[in-house]
């Protein structure tokens, strides 16, 4: 495949919460309209990981990364990058729903108001349509002005979705984005993933080996603060080249 | 397990339904090591002691109520019959024996708002720098601790810094304006302490989920940081103001006089103050005894209007806190 189908890439990242070093040279690179799954056991520094990406990072004011990461082929820890039209281009879903006291409608324009959408009609389109992306129109058509905290947990994540697409983002991050919900809204989650990729460069870290396998074309899985293996998805999960991968994912440990 | 059941099931009904359903079963399992009589045992020891600790956490919180109750109850007794229509909207007259309190109860609300006004928005914007932009430091230390400290300046140290500073060295003359800022300053620290704490507990997630949509620090306080924090800045800001609106001390020489017929129409006009008014009556006044009613009103006027301010924010903080829901 041609570079220019690279969405993202990190070369040799390291990452440290003050002395301890949370992640070790890790290499990865993204494609345009793929799915990305990272797994690993529980403090491996897959969040660490992703949250470089959109430098959530750094609001730990101890935290340092060494190396690069590249959108596009630009290098966003330069320092001549805008960090907020970085998260605004590389959106995030976050582990715990965790939408605004505000009410439902207010949620999902909340980020074209802050980069600077004005008009009416404008904002309520483009909030209709985050929301049927999202798979939560028919649920929540006739309460938008409700308050979202007023939702299940499933819808509140959803809404979160919806609130991350509002803003057109070319990349989205997705920290294990179905671990507090049912079966149900899970499934509904990762057919969103499926319609999503359409569009969009996903990445999502996950604890579940089926999900991983049901909704990524590649897998990455790290181990204490390393990249141990990476591949497509099919063939890491059938014919995983290291007993390290193959130990984790058939839950021989971890 | 006798009398105390019954104490314990009062308050946590369904917690007890559910330990006793517990055991139930329990029971019929052979018990290994006579855990099982151990724990009876215990239980009753337990139970016994957690009543009596209650017993006076309760008694408490019980003085508490009380004490307002005692001080509202009395001055109430002692003070309902100064009160009348006239009492609240005439001006003083023969010496302050006679007449109403109107330039007092106008006075003091002119001295608290005037601090809100002052205090509210420097206080916010202090809390805000020093949670939300400081990096921790040694310049932050230093500036925590001048306000933990000026926190514990007595109030009539205020005064008298109001009347070196505002009065004297300002030229602002005893008058609203020096009195209503020295009022500020003196609530300053608990609303910088209440608004900080607010502010801690606005959950970082919000913050998170706000920079994460591409929103900047700013937009991210401003839109749902200080919305989310709103209910407590403001109840915590207005409790202040109203504590500090029924001292005597930081106004006496800076905003209140003794007697003025008239008015304010400027702020920088002297004014009278329900507080010092109660202070000259029963100190100072041309016949004390006499005026035992009246000093006992206006220290009613004054109660009812610091609790009318709390209520207000309390009403207040509720509405909002339904409309974050
Ligand atoms: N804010 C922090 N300060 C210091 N250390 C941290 C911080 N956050 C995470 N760590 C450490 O970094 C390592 C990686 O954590 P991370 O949260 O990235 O793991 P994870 O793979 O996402 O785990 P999980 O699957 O449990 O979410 C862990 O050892 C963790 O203790
Ligand atoms: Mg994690």
């Amino acid at each position: 495949m041609s570079d220019n189908n690279i969405k993202m890439a990190s070369e040799h990242l390291d990452f440290y919460y003050g002395d301890f070093k949370a992640l070790h040279d890790v290499s990865l690179q993204f494609r345009k309209k793929q799915v990305t799954a990272l797994i690993g056991p529980s403090g491996c520094g897959k969040s660490t990981y992703l949250r470089c990406l959109n430098r959530m990072n750094d609001l730990i004011p101890i935290s340092r990364v060494e190396g690069k990461i590249l959108l596009e082929g630009e290098d966003i820890y330069n320092t001549s990058w805008d960090v907020v039209s970085l998260r605004r281009r590389v959106g995030m879903v976050f582990q715990k729903p965790n939408p605004f006291p505000k009410t439902i409608f207010e949620n999902v324009a909340y980020g074209l108001r802050v980069n600077g959408i004005r008009d009416k009609s404008e904002i309520e389109k483009r909030v209709t349509e985050s929301i049927q992306q999202a798979a939560l129109w028919d649920e929540v058509k006739d309460r938008l002005q409700e308050s979202a905290l007023g939702l299940s947990g499933g819808q509140q994540q959803r809404l979160c979705i919806a609130r991350a697409l509002a803003v057109e983002p070319e990349v989205v991050l997705m920290d294990e984005p179905a671990s507090a919900l049912d079966p149900i809204a899970t499934q509904k989650i990762e057919e969103l993933i499926h319609e999503l990729k359409q569009q969009y460069t996903i990445i999502i870290v996950t604890h579940s080996m089926q999900q991983a396998a049901r909704v990524s074309d590649k897998t990455a899985f790290f181990y204490i603060g390393k990249l141990i293996e990476v591949g497509d998805t099919d063939t890491l999960f059938t014919r995983p080249r290291l007993k390290q991968t193959e130990d984790y994912i058939t839950g021989r440990f971890g | 397990m006798d009398i105390t059941q019954d104490e314990y099931q009062d308050e946590y009904p369904e917690k007890e339904q559910k330990a006793t359903g517990k055991a139930a079963p329990e029971k019929t399992v052979k018990a290994r090591y006579g855990i099982q009589e151990a724990a009876t045992r215990l239980q009753t020891r337990r139970a016994a002691k957690q009543r009596m600790i209650f017993f006076f956490f309760r008694g408490a919180a019980i003085i508490n109520g009380l004490a307002l109750f005692i001080i509202v109850f009395f001055m109430v007794k002692n003070g309902i019959s100064a009160i009348s229509w006239e009492f609240l909207t005439q001006v003083p007259r023969s010496s302050m024996t006679q007449g109403g309190i109107l330039p007092c109860i106008i006075g003091t609300l002119y001295l608290s708002v005037g601090a809100i006004l002052v205090a509210l928005p420097i206080g916010v914007a202090s809390a805000i720098y020093l949670n939300e932009y400081a990096r921790p430091g040694k310049v932050i230390r230093i500036i925590r601790l001048g306000i933990n400290n000026l926190a514990g300046v007595p109030s009539v140290v205020f005064g008298l810094f109001g009347l070196a500073f505002f009065v004297i060295y300002l030229k602002m003359g005893v008058s609203i304006l020096a009195g209503a800022l020295t009022l500020a300053a003196m609530s300053l620290p608990v609303i910088i302490g209440a608004t900080e704490e607010a502010l801690k507990s606005v959950p970082d997630t919000y913050r998170e989920a706000s920079l994460g949509l591409g929103a900047t620090k700013w937009q991210t306080i401003y839109r749902v940081v200080v919305p989310a924090a709103l209910p407590g800045i403001l109840t915590g800001s207005i409790l202040g103001i109203s504590r500090a609106a029924g001292e005597t001390a930081p106004i006496m020489f800076t905003a209140a006089v003794f007697y003025t017929p008239k008015l304010p129409d400027s702020i920088f006009d002297e004014i009278m103050a329900l507080p010092y008014h109660i202070y000259v009556l029963a100190t100072a006044g041309t016949d004390i005894e006499a005026t035992r009613p009246l000093q006992y009103g206006t220290a009613l006027v004054l109660i009812a209007l610091v609790l009318g301010m709390n209520l207000i924010a309390i009403v207040w903080r509720s509405r909002l806190r339904k409309k974050l829901k």
